[in-house]
């Protein structure tokens, strides 16, 4: 162990530096897209925040326990986590609630800073954002927001394993 | 003197029966020879209502006079001067008039269980002060008057009175709740299918929570907790890697069908940077999409402040991140992680790798 080593004190805590937002919804995030954000994430040497938005419906208070969508979100977050840190890019991941996707990502943007958006534009009848909310996160978004188009030869469903098998 | 019993009637909306529903206790209770009167009803105009209070005793109301109106208020001290075993007061969550002594008559309430009469009282669920926000964004509707969630906590019992949204439409449509003008407005606004629904959801589960919390009384002692259930403690900091400690502990209580607390142990007189406040508020807000109880502790004493909580709380197992400790304390006062399974005894105790380091590492 080197003299620095041993005198390092307690890991400070996120410097603040720059951070990449990706958020994804629907239970699938494109894998395509996801290399795409990693990589631009190293570029910056950004924090990737893949952030899973959960669409909370009117009867249930925002901050209700979704028990059925985090089942989808935890494993999928853990897989994104996974890849980035294999490319060595440090990884602040996140769930958001709303009563629409744009409402919780909003609120996500109105609660912490990101320096650049990197969202996955619609493929199909795939579950992501609709070309409408895309439209509304161009207008709003409060920086730079790059738009992905995903692999459009990937069928729907096989995104999403080939999304886990790509970081397995 | 012993307080009385309380127990409160509660539902979802007006007109689903809980005056009704504390009408015919009262009577079934004077049938068993118990002497009760009426402290306050609110018969609403509902002639059922009102011939199921008929040879019931009912103490005189307090008129008060306010901006030219006669108002009509329980007379607490007469109620209190009475001596009935049993009060049956309607609609706790009402504001009395001003000038009145107590300013809720739920504080009324709480004179008469003091002079040790029992209580059966009514209200609604969107009285409820933590739901007010909620009720706000489902209904469009800001209830003003509100009660403390503790008067819940504190009652002996809490009794559902429940009506299907369908049903309550149909006592709506009929006039056996307001009268027919008057409920045909109320169907097109607060009385709405989708508005009753939210609300009868919000309803079932506070008693839920209330049967819930009454299953698991503070009494136990923690060696009986954790017969009942295994539950865990995950042990979190304003930073990132505290986000996958959480997802972790979700993940595990799955499987052991367990709850969790978080526990943030705050140094004394630390305040957080902004990034950490941050973090925090990112935790909170993951916390409770999850389930998971968020506590937080001031303490220097890492190791104590755990050993309480998890006693306090029954955990079963504890969850941390990789201790990133200086080698000089380690060596001086031995690791965080065996003072901890020295401290805590019967523990499971599970160590959440930090993937970054082990990333770092294969690379």
């Amino acid at each position: 162990m080197s003299v620095l080593s041993f005198l390092k004190r307690r890991e400070p805590v996120s410097p603040g530096g720059p951070r990449v937002l990706v958020p994804f919804t629907g239970g699938e995030l494109d894998p395509v897209v996801l290399e795409a954000a990693i990589r631009v994430a190293q570029v910056q040497g950004a924090t990737l925040v893949p952030a899973y938005l959960i669409v909370t419906p009117f009867e249930f208070p925002l901050d209700a326990p979704m028990q059925k969508h985090v089942g989808i979100a935890m494993p999928l977050l853990e897989a994104v986590e996974h890849a980035a840190l294999r490319a060595g890019v440090p990884v602040d991941a996140r769930v958001e609630t709303g009563r629409t996707p744009t409402h919780a990502l909003q609120r996500l943007w109105d609660a912490e800073r990101f320096d650049r958006i990197v969202a996955p534009a619609p493929v199909g009848r795939g579950h992501g954002f609709t070309p409408k909310e895309l439209q509304w996160i161009l207008v709003h978004a409060p920086t730079e927001t790059i738009i992905l188009r995903p692999d459009p030869t990937l069928a729907e469903g096989l995104r999403l394993a080939r999304t886990l098998e790509a970081v397995a | 003197m012993n307080r009385g019993r309380y127990r409160i009637l509660v539902g979802m909306a007006a007109g689903v029966g809980k005056t009704f529903r504390m009408l015919q206790e009262g009577r079934q209770a004077r049938s068993q020879e118990r002497d009760v009167v009426i402290g306050y009803l609110e018969p609403h105009d509902r002639p059922e209502t009102a011939s199921l209070a008929d040879g019931l005793e009912t103490v005189p109301r307090l008129r008060t006079a306010h901006g030219g109106l006669e108002l009509q208020e329980m007379d607490v001290d007469a109620v209190i001067a009475r001596r009935p075993q049993l009060a049956l007061v309607d609609e706790l969550a009402h504001t009395n008039a001003q000038g009145m002594r107590n300013q809720k008559r739920y504080q009324d309430i709480e004179e008469i269980l003091s002079s040790g009469s029992d209580v059966i009282s009514t209200v609604n669920v969107q009285h409820l002060e933590s739901l007010n926000d909620a009720i706000f964004e489902l209904t469009g509707v800001r209830v003003r008057e509100t009660f403390p969630d503790r008067i819940l906590d504190e009652a002996d019992e809490v009794v559902l009175v429940d009506l299907s949204p369908e049903e309550l439409q149909a006592r709506l449509r009929a006039g056996k709740v307001y009268p027919k003008e008057r409920a045909e407005v109320a169907l097109q606004n607060f009385f709405r299918q989708d508005n009753l629904a939210a609300l009868r959801e919000l309803v079932l589960r506070e008693v839920a929570e209330d049967v819930e919390a009454r299953r698991q009384p503070n009494s136990l002692e923690p060696l009986s907790k954790q017969a009942v259930a295994e539950r865990i403690l995950a042990l979190v900091e304003p930073q990132p890697k505290s986000q996958r400690i959480m997802r972790r502990a979700w993940r595990s209580s799955q499987r052991l069908g367990a709850e969790i607390d978080a526990l943030w142990v705050r140094p004394r007189g630390y305040a957080p940077s902004t990034d950490e406040a941050t973090q925090l508020a990112a935790l909170r807000r993951l916390a409770s999409i999850l389930g998971i109880h968020f506590l937080e502790v001031d303490g220097d004493d890492l190791v104590g402040a755990v050993k309480r909580i998890a006693g306090e709380r029954g955990s079963t197992y504890v969850f941390l991140g990789t201790p990133d400790e200086r080698r000089r304390v380690e060596i001086l006062r031995g690791s965080l992680l065996s003072r901890m399974v020295r401290e805590l005894p019967g523990t499971d105790i599970r160590v959440v790798a930090d993937r970054a380091k082990r990333e770092e590492g294969t690379r």
